[in-house]
C-alpha cells in the first residue's frame, strides 16, 4: 500500500528529522494515518484472536472427558484467565478499534482523525499493555486468577508470585491507550464530520463509535483506579481489598463491575454499528427506525451504568439492593429488543443478497438474541443464584460475544475489505466459513446451556464421571475445534484473496454511505475534495435521486459549518478525483515520537514488574544483581516515564514537514 | 452471485433443523432426574421457588424466541433478491411500530420482574420455624461444618432432617467460596468479614451433591460438599453420634494408628475430640470413619483411598494445602485403620 507523502525542500534533516519514507518497516512504525494503524491494530489483533483461541482449544480438550488429566490445575487455571483476559482486551476491542480507525474518517469525509500521532500512539501502547500481559509466559507465571480476578484471591497472600502482576499492569498500560483511542474518536467525530453532516446524518456506525467512546471515557479510568489500589495492595502493603487490615475485599467487586459491564456494551456496539450499515446496503433499504436506534444505543449506553451489580447477585447485598438491580438490568433489554426488531425491519420488505457479510449480519441478529434471553434469565436474582458461576452463564456471554461481537466484526471486515485492500474476498470460502462458524459456534455453546442447568460450575479443570455432564462437555468440544477449523478456511480466503481476490472498485456492494465514494484502496488523503452532505446515506442518494427526499420528520438540521451557511458543491463524482493534483493536499507527516512515548510507557509498566520481583527473577544470575534488588528495579519504572516525557516533548515540538 | 438462494437457505434449514434436534435431546437432557447437580429437579424449597419462576420465565423466553427468530427467517426468506434492478421500497420506519416494541416488552418484563422480587424478599426472609442452624466456613478447599446449637464440628458433609427449615451462616477463612447445593436453592457467596446467610427447607430424604461455585483458588474444582438428609430418628442417631467423642481404637493396628498420629504431623492440623490432637488448620477428624468422601467429595472414604490420600495428598489434589512427608506405609495402614474406626 503506497501512500504519497510530500518531500518539502524545507525538509530538516539528520537524526531528529520527520521521516518521510511512505514505504517499508519505517513507515509503518511511523505511520500516523488512520487507514494504516487500522491494518496495525486489525492484524495484531486477529494474531491474539489464534492465541486466545488456542487457549480455548486446550480448555477444551481438558473438559472433553470426564477425570481427564491432559491439563493440570494451575494451566488450566491460567488458559481460562489468558482466554477470558485476551479475547476482551485483545482481540475484540482492538478489532473494534481497527474498524473505527479504518472507516470513522471515511464515514463522515473527514481525512484522518482529529489527533493522528495519538491515535498511533494508541496502537503502540495496545502493543506494550499486550506484550505485558503475555510476559508472564515467559517466566512461567501466567495470570491465573480469572479474568475479573477477584479480591482476596488476588491479594500477595493468596497469589504469591508475579502472574497478578502481569495481568494488573498489562491492563493498566492496556487502558490508557484505549482511553487516547476513545477522547481521540470523540473529538475526530464531534468536529471532523463533513459539512452538511449533522449527528442525525450520520452513519449508524458512526454513531456506535461515538457512544463507544463515552463509555470508553466514563469507565476506563473507574478500572485504571481499581488497579492502582490492588497493585499498591499487593506490592506496597495497602489494605484497600485486605479483610486483614479491615479492607473490603467486596470493594474490588463493586469497582470491577462499575467498569466491567460498560466494558461489555464497549465490546458489543461496534459490532451492532458494523450490523447496522450491513443489512441496509445487501436488503437495498434504508436501516429502519435510524432515529429509534440512535435513541436505543443511547439508552443502553446510559443505563450500562446502574446495572453492575447483577454480577454480584449471590454476595449478599440484600434483597432492595438486588431488586433494583434486577430492575434495571430487565430494563436493559428493552433498548435492546428495540435494536432487534428495527434490524430485522430493515431486511423485512427488502431485497435480500445473502452475501458472507450479510450471512455474519444476520448470524448476529439471531444469536444475539439468544444471547439477550438467556440475559433476561440470568436479570431475575432468584434464577441467577442457580445460573451464576455455572455453563449457564459461561453460554450466555459467549452467545452475545461470539455469536454477538465477533460475528458482527467478521461481518465488517467481508464488508469492508474490499475497501480497505482494493480485492474482494472469495465468496465461496467466505461462506463455508461462516457455515463452519454458525455450526461450531452453536455445536460448542449451546449445549453449555444444558450443561448450566445440570449443575456444572465454571472455572473447573476436571469433573468426575457421575455428574451426566460428559455428552455435553465432547459435544461442546467437538464444536470448538470446528470453530478451528473455521477460522483455518477464514485465513485461507485472506492470504489467497489479498494475492488473487477479484478488484473491487470503489462500490463493490453498491453502498450507501461515503466511503463507497472514494477508490478501493483510498488514496492518502482519503477525499479529494470534503463532501458536502445533504441526508442520510448520501450516497444512495446520489445513486438513486428518484428516491427524492431522505430525511425524516425529526431531521432539522440545516446545513451550515461554524455558523455560516455553506455553498452547497455535489458529491465528488469518483472520476473526478483523477484531476486533483495530490501534491497540493497537505497531510499530517510520519512521526516516530508516540512511538518513543509509548515504549517510554512500555518500560514503565516493566519496570514496576521488575521492581515487584521481576527483577530479581531475570537478573539473578547476572552482574547487574550484586548492585540491583528488590524495589530498586523500580528505577527502570522512573526512566520509562522520562522516556514517555521526553517522547511527549518531541510529539509537540517536532518540525512539520511543508 | 446467483440469483437462487437454495443452497445456502438448505444449508440455514438444515443447520436449524439440527439446532432444534439438538435442543429436543437437550431437553431430555435437561429433564434427567438422574444429574445430580440438576437445577430443575428441586429437593428443597428454595430451588422449588426457583424452578417455579424459571419455567414462567423459561416459556416466556421460549416464545420470543420462537416468534422473533421466526420473523427473522421469514423476512430472510420471503424477502430474498429476486431482481438486481428493481429497488424495494424505501421504508424508513414506523413511529406506531416503534411504540408497540417498546411497550410490549416493556409489559413482559413488569410481568417477570413481579414474581422475581416477590422471590427475592421470600427467599430472604428466613421463617420463624426455622430449627436447624449451621456454620459454614470455608477454607481452600474443603468446608468447615458446624452445628453451634449441638455441638457438633464435622467437614463437609452435612446432614438435615427432612422438613426442618434449615439457616446457614456462611463464613470464609481466606478467599470468597460459594456453597450451593443446587436441589435444595440457591447459591450464597462466603465472603471475607461478612456473614452471608442461606436458608432452606428440604423435602425429601436423600443424598444431594454440591460444590464451591466461586472461582477460589488452585483446586476450586475439587471443594464440594455433600448433604445427607434423613428422617427424624437417622438424624437424631446421627447427632448423637457426632456430639460424642472420638471412638477408642479398637485392634491392635488402629491403637498403633492412634499412637502414629498423636506423635506426628497430624496433630498440628487436624483434630479429634477426646486426644491431644487439636489442630486447626485442616478438617476435624472426630468421626472421619462416619462420612461418604474424604478430600472434599473427591475420594470414596474407604481404607484404599485413605491410604492413598495420606501417601500422597499432592496426586490427588495437587497444590492443596495438606503437605506433609508421608509415614511408612504399614504406619499409614494403621493410621487407616484407626481413622476408618473413628465413626
Amino acid at each position: 500500500m503506497a501512500a504519497t507523502t510530500v518531500a518539502h525542500p524545507l525538509v530538516r534533516r539528520g537524526p531528529l528529522a520527520r521521516p518521510v519514507a511512505p514505504t517499508g518497516l519505517w513507515s509503518w512504525i511511523t505511520t500516523i494515518d488512520h487507514k494504516r494503524i487500522g491494518i496495525l491494530y486489525g492484524t495484531t489483533a486477529f494474531m491474539f484472536f489464534l492465541l486466545g483461541g488456542i487457549e480455548a482449544l486446550l480448555i477444551r480438550a481438558q473438559l472433553a472427558r470426564s477425570d481427564n488429566t491432559l491439563i493440570a490445575a494451575g494451566q488450566f487455571n491460567a488458559l481460562f484467565t489468558m482466554h477470558g483476559t485476551t479475547m476482551i482486551f485483545l482481540v475484540v476491542m482492538p478489532l473494534s478499534a481497527a474498524f473505527f480507525n479504518y472507516i470513522i474518517p471515511l464515514q463522515i469525509g473527514a481525512r484522518d482523525v482529529a489527533f493522528p500521532r495519538l491515535n498511533a500512539f494508541s496502537y503502540w501502547v495496545f502493543l506494550s499493555g499486550a506484550i505485558l500481559l503475555n510476559m508472564g509466559f515467559l517466566v512461567g507465571m501466567v495470570p491465573d486468577v480469572g479474568w475479573f480476578a477477584y479480591a482476596p484471591n488476588t491479594l500477595k497472600q493468596y497469589s504469591p508470585n508475579l502472574a497478578t502482576d502481569f495481568w494488573i499492569v498489562g491492563l493498566q498500560v492496556l487502558g490508557v491507550g484505549t482511553l487516547a483511542a476513545g477522547f481521540n474518536f470523540l473529538v475526530t467525530i464531534i468536529q471532523l464530520r463533513a459539512p452538511g453532516m449533522t449527528l442525525m446524518r450520520m452513519p449508524l456506525f458512526t454513531w456506535t463509535t461515538f457512544i463507544t467512546s463515552i463509555l470508553i471515557v466514563l469507565a476506563f479510568p473507574v478500572l485504571a483506579v481499581a488497579l492502582i489500589a490492588l497493585m499498591f495492595d499487593r506490592l506496597f502493603g495497602t489494605v484497600f481489598f485486605n479483610q486483614l487490615g479491615g479492607g473490603q475485599p467486596i470493594l474490588w467487586q463493586h469497582m470491577f463491575w462499575v467498569f466491567g459491564h460498560p466494558e461489555v456494551y464497549i465490546l458489543v456496539l461496534p459490532a451492532m454499528g458494523i450490523v447496522s450499515e450491513i443489512l441496509p446496503v445487501f436488503s437495498r433499504k434504508p436501516l429502519f427506525g435510524y432515529p429509534f436506534m440512535v435513541y436505543a444505543v443511547a439508552a443502553i449506553a446510559f443505563l450500562s451504568f446502574t446495572v453492575w451489580a447483577h454480577h454480584m447477585f449471590t454476595t449478599g447485598l440484600g434483597p432492595i439492593a438486588v431488586s433494583f438491580f434486577a430492575a434495571s438490568t430487565m430494563l436493559i433489554a428493552v433498548p435492546t429488543g428495540i435494536k432487534i426488531f428495527n434490524w430485522i425491519s430493515t431486511v423485512y420488505g427488502g431485497s435480500l443478497k445473502l452475501t458472507t457479510a450479510a450471512l455474519f449480519a444476520l448470524g448476529f441478529v439471531a444469536m444475539f438474541t439468544i444471547g439477550g434471553l438467556s440475559g433476561v434469565m440470568h436479570a431475575s436474582p432468584p434464577i441467577d443464584t442457580q445460573h451464576q458461576d455455572t455453563y449457564y452463564v459461561v453460554a450466555h456471554f459467549h452467545y452475545v460475544l461470539f455469536g454477538g461481537a465477533i460475528f458482527g466484526l467478521f461481518g465488517g471486515i467481508y464488508f469492508w475489505f474490499p475497501k480497505v485492500f482494493g480485492r474482494l474476498l472469495n465468496e465461496n470460502l467466505g461462506k463455508l466459513h461462516w457455515l463452519l462458524t454458525f455450526i461450531g459456534f452453536n455445536l460448542t455453546f449451546g449445549p453449555m446451556h444444558f450443561l448450566g442447568v445440570d449443575g456444572m460450575p465454571r472455572r473447573i479443570y476436571t469433573y468426575p464421571s457421575n455428574m451426566n455432564w460428559d455428552l455435553w462437555n465432547l459435544v461442546a468440544t467437538i464444536g470448538a475445534y470446528t470453530l478451528g477449523v473455521s477460522v483455518i478456511v477464514f485465513i485461507v480466503n485472506i492470504l489467497s484473496s489479498l494475492k488473487n481476490g477479484k478488484w473491487a472498485g470503489n462500490d463493490p456492494w453498491d453502498g450507501m454511505t461515503l466511503e463507497w465514494t472514494i477508490s478501493s484502496p483510498p488514496p492518502h488523503y482519503n477525499f479529494a475534495t470534503i463532501p458536502t452532505v445533504h441526508s442520510r446515506d448520501p450516497f444512495w442518494l446520489q445513486k438513486h435521486p428518484e428516491l427524492g427526499g431522505h430525511e425524516l420528520m425529526s431531521d432539522h438540521g440545516e446545513v451550515t459549518v461554524g455558523g455560516e451557511p455553506v455553498a452547497e458543491v455535489p458529491l465528488p463524482d469518483v472520476h473526478e478525483e483523477a484531476h486533483v493534483d495530490p501534491h497540493s493536499i497537505h497531510m499530517p507527516d510520519p512521526s516516530y515520537w508516540p512511538v518513543v512515548a509509548a515504549f517510554g510507557l512500555f518500560l514503565a509498566g516493566l519496570g514496576v514488574l521488575m521492581g515487584g520481583g521481576l527483577g530479581d527473577i531475570v537478573f539473578y544470575p547476572f552482574i547487574i544483581a550484586d548492585y540491583v534488588s528488590g524495589m530498586q528495579y523500580f528505577a527502570i519504572t522512573g526512566f520509562g516515564l522520562f522516556v514517555l516525557l521526553v517522547g511527549i516533548y518531541g510529539w509537540s515540538l517536532e518540525p512539520v514537514n511543508g | 452471485m446467483s440469483l437462487r438462494p437454495a443452497p445456502y437457505l438448505r444449508a440455514l434449514g438444515l443447520g436449524l433443523g439440527t439446532a432444534a434436534l439438538l435442543s429436543t435431546v437437550g431437553c431430555q437432557q435437561l429433564a434427567d432426574p438422574n444429574a445430580p447437580m440438576s437445577t430443575v429437579f428441586p429437593s428443597g424449597s428454595y430451588a422449588g421457588m426457583i424452578v417455579q419462576l424459571y419455567v414462567l420465565i423459561f416459556l416466556m423466553a421460549a416464545a420470543v424466541f420462537v416468534g422473533v427468530e421466526g420473523f427473522l427467517v421469514y423476512s430472510i426468506i420471503k424477502f430474498r433478491r429476486r431482481s438486481e434492478t428493481d429497488l424495494p421500497a424505501q421504508v424508513h420506519g414506523n413511529t406506531r411500530l416503534e411504540i408497540t416494541w417498546t411497550l410490549l416488552p416493556a409489559v413482559v418484563l413488569l410481568i417477570i420482574a413481579v414474581p422475581t422480587i416477590s422471590t427475592i424478599f421470600a427467599s430472604d426472609t428466613v421463617p420463624p420455624t426455622a430449627n436447624q442452624r449451621i456454620t459454614v466456613i470455608g477454607h481452600q478447599w474443603w468446608w468447615e461444618i458446624r452445628y453451634p446449637d449441638l455441638n457438633i464440628v464435622t467437614a463437609n458433609e452435612l446432614h438435615l432432617p427432612a422438613g426442618q427449615t434449615a439457616v446457614f451462616d456462611l463464613q470464609t477463612a481466606d478467599v470468597i467460596h460459594a456453597f450451593w447445593i443446587p436441589r435444595m436453592g440457591g447459591k450464597v457467596d462466603a465472603i471475607p468479614n461478612r456473614e452471608n446467610r442461606l436458608w432452606f427447607t428440604p423435602e425429601e430424604t436423600g443424598e444431594f451433591y454440591g460444590q464451591c461455585t466461586e472461582f477460589c483458588g488452585f483446586q476450586h474444582a475439587n471443594m464440594k460438599h455433600r448433604l445427607f438428609v434423613d428422617t427424624k430418628e437417622d438424624f437424631e442417631r446421627w447427632v448423637r453420634q457426632q456430639a460424642a467423642p472420638a471412638a477408642e481404637p479398637m485392634s491392635a493396628s488402629a491403637r498403633r494408628g492412634a499412637q502414629a498420629f498423636q506423635n506426628g504431623s497430624c496433630v498440628a492440623c487436624h483434630t479429634i475430640n477426646g486426644t491431644n490432637a487439636r489442630g486447626l488448620l485442616g478438617p476435624d477428624l472426630t468421626h472421619v470413619g462416619s462420612r461418604k468422601t474424604i478430600a472434599a467429595g473427591v475420594l470414596d472414604n474407604t481404607a484404599e483411598n485413605m491410604a492413598r490420600w495420606i501417601k500422597d495428598t499432592q496426586s490427588i489434589k495437587p497444590g492443596n494445602k495438606m503437605v506433609i512427608s508421608p509415614p511408612s506405609d504399614a504406619e499409614i495402614a494403621d493410621i487407616v485403620a484407626y481413622l476408618q474406626g473413628l465413626k
